[in-house]
């Protein structure tokens, strides 16, 4: 594995929740625009390792991690390093849509508030790109003052993706975007997924095969919050080098 | 013999539990006939607009009612946003079940848990003779007391002591049901605590923020032990114009016809009717506390 241009890795990762280690010794390394799917069996982990990648698991009481994650080649868990500023640059989407409950506009408009943007003609510039990139803006651009919780569950998560996006994150982490989302949702997120790749890393969690199959470059399989097997996601579906990985995707188990 | 001792039980219990039940909603609609039929009579526009006269027994009650407002007015001012903080604390800030957060919960059962005199006395001895004396040793002329006596402020005070728990334990709710994804949302596009707090998290309790409040009220505009010696006065000819003020109540101004009245019979109906205005009043905010939850609830279940 060529570690030289990986954009975010992790190195003999290890996480316990109290005293169950949820992760065991994961080095994984994802590369620059590419998509990178993680799949395994429901508690293998892959949520867990996901949210390492930008500190969301070091807010859940008794947790502990151990080894390194690197994006562009820095520890961020290193001493200097502020989580807030690390969640800037990896932006992340739910298994569960969660837009908040204000209009369409401030839901995109959130992240660059945050940053001090807050003059409506720039903000607006910003939303509209945003919901231009996560294919939503045609469906909204004349209710952008209506609540986020009106739209249908697929538009609320595509509207998640634009708020994530707004705020120009290299790498965008995905758990279960589409799990709760009906075949033409999940679609449109999968094509999205693959227009996205060309500015951003994405890491994207599924139980899904066919959709590991279909959007991602790489595919990391997780066991038991161990790391399996990861290579070319064709190569993986079609000749695993692992009797586990072979019994998962032919859905011996799981 | 088992079979004879369950069919007795089988008529008792629900007998008698029904009997209770009975009795408790019989109580309230007895209390609240008497107050209503003995009140009703005296309420008009004069009851409401105009001050006592002729030691009580004519008149009305409109001193009472403007000092009632200003001090429940005061005490939500300090007592709504101190509760309020202290929730966020509890909730979003300190570490769950730790030591410090079981001392302050521990702190907050009893407050809920003393009974009302003891938090008059409380003021008695802090605010006035503690408080009161040192502010008139740093601001009052030599020789003249100022703060150290009884006052709308310390009256005031006291009384969000008291009613702190209710908000407390509102807002707590309130924030507990803020869904945990919208906190996770936001931490994800790089917010910090703070900015969660004030951005995701409270603007989702101000439901429960406006409940406590309005319980906070209407548990404090029916106490009268708390004001006894802090503030309330038995009868002034002017209204309250400053914190330095005392004022009329009307808790305290039934208390005062029901204890102290010349005329016990000349000061019957008006007694009846201001105690009809003060339940009325406790019931309004009460059934707009529960309206509020009701739709936060409502809220949540949809989210
Ligand atoms: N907040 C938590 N506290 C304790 N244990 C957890 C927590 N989150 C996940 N786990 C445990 O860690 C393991 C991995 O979970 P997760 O990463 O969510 O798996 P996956 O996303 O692959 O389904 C599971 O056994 C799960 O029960
Ligand atoms: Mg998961």
């Amino acid at each position: 594995m060529n570690n030289e241009s990986a954009k975010i890795e992790t190195r003999d990762l290890n996480l316990f929740y109290g005293t169950t280690q949820a992760l065991k010794s994961v080095s994984l390394s994802v590369q620059e625009r590419e998509v990178t799917a993680l799949i395994g069996p429901s508690g293998c982990g892959k949520s867990t390792w996901l949210r390492c990648l930008n500190r969301m698991n070091e807010m859940i009481p008794g947790v502990s991690i151990n080894g390194g994650v690197l994006l562009d080649g820095v520890d961020i868990y290193g001493k200097s390093v502020d989580a807030v500023e690390v969640r800037k640059r990896i932006g992340m989407i739910f298994q569960k849509s969660n837009p908040f409950p204000q209009s369409i506009f401030e839901n995109i408009a959130y992240g660059m508030r945050l940053q001090g943007i807050n003059k409506h003609a720039d903000l607006h510039v910003i939303v509209e790109r945003s919901l231009r990139r996560a294919a939503l803006w045609d469906e909204v651009k004349d209710v952008l003052k209506k609540s986020a919780l009106a739209l249908s569950g697929g538009q609320q998560q595509r509207l998640c993706i634009a708020r994530a996006l707004a705020v120009e994150p290299s790498v965008l982490l995905m758990d279960e975007p589409a799990s709760a989302l009906d075949p033409l949702s999940t679609s449109k997120i999968e094509d999205l997924i693959c227009e996205l790749k060309e500015s951003c890393t994405i890491v994207i969690v599924t139980h899904n095969m066919q959709q590991a199959a279909r959007v991602s470059d790489k595919t990391a399989f997780f066991f038991e919050g161990e790391l399996i097997e990861f290579g070319a996601t064709d190569i993986l579906f079609t000749a695993p080098t692992k009797r586990k990985t072979e019994d998962y995707i032919t859905g011996r188990f799981g | 013999m088992l079979t004879l001792k369950k069919k007795i039980l089988g008529v008792a219990v629900p007998g008698l539990s029904g009997a209770a039940a009975f009795f408790s909603v019989a109580s309230v609609f007895i209390i609240l006939g008497i107050i209503f039929i003995g009140g009703i009579g005296n309420i008009s526009w004069e009851f409401v607009s105009q001050a006592p006269r002729e030691g009580m027994t004519e008149g009305g009650i409109f001193p009472a009612i403007v000092g009632t407002f200003w001090r429940v007015l005061l005490m939500s001012l300090v007592g709504v946003p101190i509760g309020t903080i202290t929730a966020i604390w509890m909730c979003e800030y300190a570490p769950q079940n730790s030591p410090i957060t079981r001392i302050v919960r521990f702190a907050v059962n009893t407050l809920a848990g003393i009974p009302a005199i003891v938090f008059g006395l409380f003021g008695l001895g802090f605010f006035i003779q503690f408080c009161g004396v040192e502010m008139d040793k740093m601001f009052a002329p030599e020789g003249v007391i100022q703060w150290a006596q009884p006052n709308i402020l310390w009256a005031s005070l006291t009384m969000s002591i008291l009613t702190l728990p209710v908000v407390i334990v509102s807002v707590e709710e309130a924030i507990r049901n803020v869904p945990q994804e919208l906190r996770e949302g936001s931490y994800a596009l790089g917010a910090t605590r703070l900015e969660t707090v004030l951005r995701v998290v409270l603007p989702n309790a101000v439901t429960g923020i406006l409940t406590g409040a309005i319980l906070a009220v209407s548990r404090g505009a029916g106490e009268v032990a708390p004001i006894l010696f802090t503030g309330a006065a038995y009868f002034l000819p002017h209204l309250p114009e400053g914190l330095t003020d005392q004022f009329m109540d009307l808790g305290y101004h039934i208390y005062i016809m029901t204890t102290q009245s010349a005329d016990v019979d000349g000061t019957k109906g008006v007694l009846f009717a201001t105690t009809l205005v003060l339940l009325t009043l406790t019931f309004a905010l009460n059934l707009a506390a529960i309206t509020l939850r009701y739709h936060l609830r409502k809220r949540m279940i949809q989210a």
